[in-house]
């Protein structure tokens, strides 16, 4: 089968298998060829394609919830969206959650995705009370913070590379509404957009999106949205089924002068300041979901995102010289999103470190690479990282440089005998 | 609404009684052979929707055992969903007839030792539907398919008649003409992408169709237009064709 994730760049030829039985899975694994797990496909690069791909998609029970605490039980291929459809309108919403729905409980772990409450609650691993493991091997181990300690800082941000992860128990958070009360700020530049989120640190969800093409004194310009859960309202606003994107659009109707007149037009459509409007929580934490495959609007190339983080201390000095340069290069983002970090977890490759993020959806271009090596230097340069789930291309170097803590997931790849067994063409690139 | 699936172990079966579960708060009696699959599907679909999910045994082909199987559904269902299948490709098959047995007694035998006994449950009754899944493979023979294109053949007809005998009861049987389908039973085919449903895709199709008593309905419905198509061809260029 054609395989390819949500940024249709790259597209292989792979094989892939199916499970509906840990037996199942099991026999799977005892071949010798090395296979990496596949959920949803929405992670936008490599992580999750290898010529021989596990698809999770089959293995997608539910196996227990209690009403009381709101323990979830699930195995991996349960998506965030079959858990909203049943829990939301029992009062039970995911306590973090990406701007996508569409994705299983198994890729949410595997990349430790983290929400718009980043900032007070972490990522997604502090609502996992433990999951449950096959190695190549064929052994099943329960790992927590407290079992198995190393293989679940391991696995949570591990991109699929410590095993399969079959089952996770996940804590819900009680809601009594579907509805968020959304409140809308707008911010001239990158100055105010950092006073404003400091300012509303107390804020439950908070987001901004971006315009990426502004310069000078404009750069930053920006709608931060904040929210919090409503009282009123009900419990099953009508999700809508997504819209299908039926073709491919020549990617040459994306371009600088279409973005900017996309962003300028946003940037009006908000007034300067929108408070406590009652939204349904689907356009507040999934605006995106609207249409499938809206990525074919960036042309048969394909696209990627590029997702960094930098610490505090240097974010702001970052950020500008950064957006400075893509301003400068004129390649347009259709979407630049910037969120403020909470502290970093003790997962071993997991995104957030303390600081702000900001991720850049990109069409693949031919100069594109060349310009983001040069980001790259900034974002070393200024002691930050890359998100790996979004990661189509960076180099061995960026990828041990930002994440420190490699060498310990590398021994736990060496100890439980996993190097040879799981490998996607992300871990080949990144040689890991 | 009770809701009897045979060969509940289909992927397609599975997404249809969800979706019943959900949309109907139907509850649903699972027949198949593997039970420690069925057993868990039967728990998810009680969890999920908090509807009755049961699991029994059934064999399609063990026809001796079906009014006994069909005795043992207490109370007796609203609706069956006939799903069960095995498919095989012709260069698999060759002219062995063990084989080319093998799908006939599944996917037509099987179909009608256990139809008949549904169907005069439901016409004594005067209530109830049957939603059998044939296949567009049955429209028309073809070289890479045929003895499994034979056998839905043959059920298309079946359900057709059994149509027309039981609207005079006000039974209504609709038959579910799936393409190409990406479940466990086509997993190691090469489908193209783009005219390849998934069993969500092939369930809400199901409910719909269900929903608006359809007799026949195609999943997905270029499939309609693809096989009037291959229907309307003239024999003679059709069978220099390699398809
Ligand atoms: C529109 C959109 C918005 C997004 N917003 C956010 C956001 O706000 N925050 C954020 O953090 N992310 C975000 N993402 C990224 C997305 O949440 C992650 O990429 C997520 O991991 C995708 O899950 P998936 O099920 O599609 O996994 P895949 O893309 O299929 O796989 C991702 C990784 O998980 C591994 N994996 C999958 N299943 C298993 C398993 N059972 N066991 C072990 N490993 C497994 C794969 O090997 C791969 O390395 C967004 C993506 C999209 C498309
Ligand atoms: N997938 C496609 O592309 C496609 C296209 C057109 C039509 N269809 C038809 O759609 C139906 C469902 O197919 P699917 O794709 O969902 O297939 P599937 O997932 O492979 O399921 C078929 C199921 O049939 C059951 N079965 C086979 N022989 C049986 C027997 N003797 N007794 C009882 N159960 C038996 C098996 O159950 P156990 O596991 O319990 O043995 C098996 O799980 C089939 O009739 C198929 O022919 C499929």
């Amino acid at each position: 089968m054609k395989l390819t994730a949500w940024g249709r760049y790259p597209q292989i030829k792979a094989n892939g298998v199916t499970f509906e039985t840990r037996a199942q899975l099991g026999r799977l694994l005892s071949s010798t060829d090395p296979v990496i797990p596949y959920g949803m496909g929405r992670s936008y690069g490599d992580s999750a394609l290898n010529p021989k791909v596990i698809l999770t998609n089959r293995f997608d029970k539910i196996l227990g919830f209690d009403q009381k605490t709101g323990l979830l039980h699930v195995e991996c291929g349960v998506t965030l969206a079959d858990i909203i459809d049943i829990f939301l309108p029992r009062g039970w919403f995911l306590s973090v959650t990406p701007g996508t729905r569409f994705i299983t409980v198994g890729g949410a772990i595997s990349s430790d995705v983290h929400g718009k409450n980043h900032h007070k609650v972490g990522c997604f691993s502090r609502f996992v009370h433990y999951l449950e493991l096959m190695l190549p091997s064929g052994d099943v181990l329960h790992c927590s913070p407290d079992e198995n300690g190393d293989l679940f800082r391991a696995t949570c941000g591990g991109m699929g590379l410590t095993g399969i992860i079959l089952t996770a128990a996940i804590q819900l958070q009680p809601v009594r509404s579907g509805f968020i009360r959304e409140t809308d700020i707008r911010c001239r530049n990158l100055e105010e957009a950092f006073h404003q989120f400091e300012a509303n640190a107390a804020s439950t969800y908070s987001v901004a999106w971006i315009d990426c093409l502004q310069r000078g004194g404009n750069i930053g310009r920006s709608i931060l949205m904040l929210g919090e859960h409503a009282d009123t309202g009900h419990l099953a606003p009508k999700f809508r089924t997504p819209l299908p994107m039926p073709i491919t659009l020549p990617g040459l109707l994306l371009n600088r002068y279409s973005v900017a007149m996309f962003n300028r037009f946003y940037y009006r459509s908000y007034p300067n300041y929108v408070e406590d409007r009652l939204t349904p929580m689907e356009p507040f934490f999934y605006p995106l979901d609207r249409i499938t495959a809206y990525g074919r609007m960036y042309g048969r190339h394909g696209f990627t995102q590029y997702q960094l983080a930098l610490p505090k201390e240097s974010s702001y000095e970052g950020l500008r010289t950064i957006m400075d340069r893509i301003a400068a290069e004129g390649i347009g983002s259709f979407l630049g999103v910037l969120k403020l970090l909470g502290p970093g977890n003790d997962n071993y490759l997991s995104f957030p470190l303390q600081g702000y993020t900001l991720a850049l959806e990109l069409k693949i271009e031919p100069r594109l690479f060349r310009v983001l090596d040069e980001l790259d230097r900034i974002v070393l340069d200024h002691g930050g990282r890359l998100y790996l789930t979004k990661d189509v291309r960076m180099g061995r170097d960026m990828f041990i440089r930002g994440y420190p803590r490699w060498k310990e997931f590398e021994s736990v790849r060496e100890k439980y005998g996993l190097k040879s067994k799981l490998q996607s063409l992300q871990s080949e690139r990144l040689g890991i | 609404m009770r809701l009897l699936i045979l060969g509940g172990n289909s992927d397609i079966a599975l997404a249809t009684a969800r979706v019943f579960a959900r949309e109907e708060r139907a509850d649903v009696v699972l027949a198949s052979r593997d039970m420690e699959v069925l057993e868990k599907r039967a728990a998810d679909i009680r969890l999920r929707y908090r509807v009755r999910a049961e699991s029994v045994y059934f064999d399609a082909c063990d026809y001796e055992s079906h009014p006994a199987f069909y005795a043992g559904v207490t109370p007796k269902p609203d609706g069956v969903v006939l799903a069960f299948g095995t498919y095989a490709e012709q260069s698999d098959v060759g002219d062995d007839f063990e084989k080319g047995r093998q799908l006939i007694d599944t996917n037509f035998t099987g179909a009608v030792s256990i139809l008949g006994i549904v169907a005069s449950d439901f016409e004594r009754r005067g209530h109830g539907f049957i939603i059998g899944i044939g296949s567009v493979a049955g429209l028309r023979g073809r070289q890479s398919n045929y003895l499994y294109g034979a056998s839905k053949a043959g059920l298309g007809v079946y359900l057709a008649g059994l149509r027309n005998r039981l609207s005079k009861c006000g039974v209504h049987v609709m038959t579910v003409l799936p393409g190409f389908v990406r479940t466990k039973m086509t997993e190691a085919l090469d489908l193209p992408g783009a005219l390849t449903a998934s069993p969500e895709d092939v369930a809400a199709d199901i409910y719909r169709g269900f929903c608006k008593r359809k007799n026949t309905i195609y999943s997905k419905w270029f499939w309609r237009i693809i096989m009037g198509m291959i229907r309307v061809t003239p024999e003679p260029i059709f069978k220099r064709l390699t398809m």
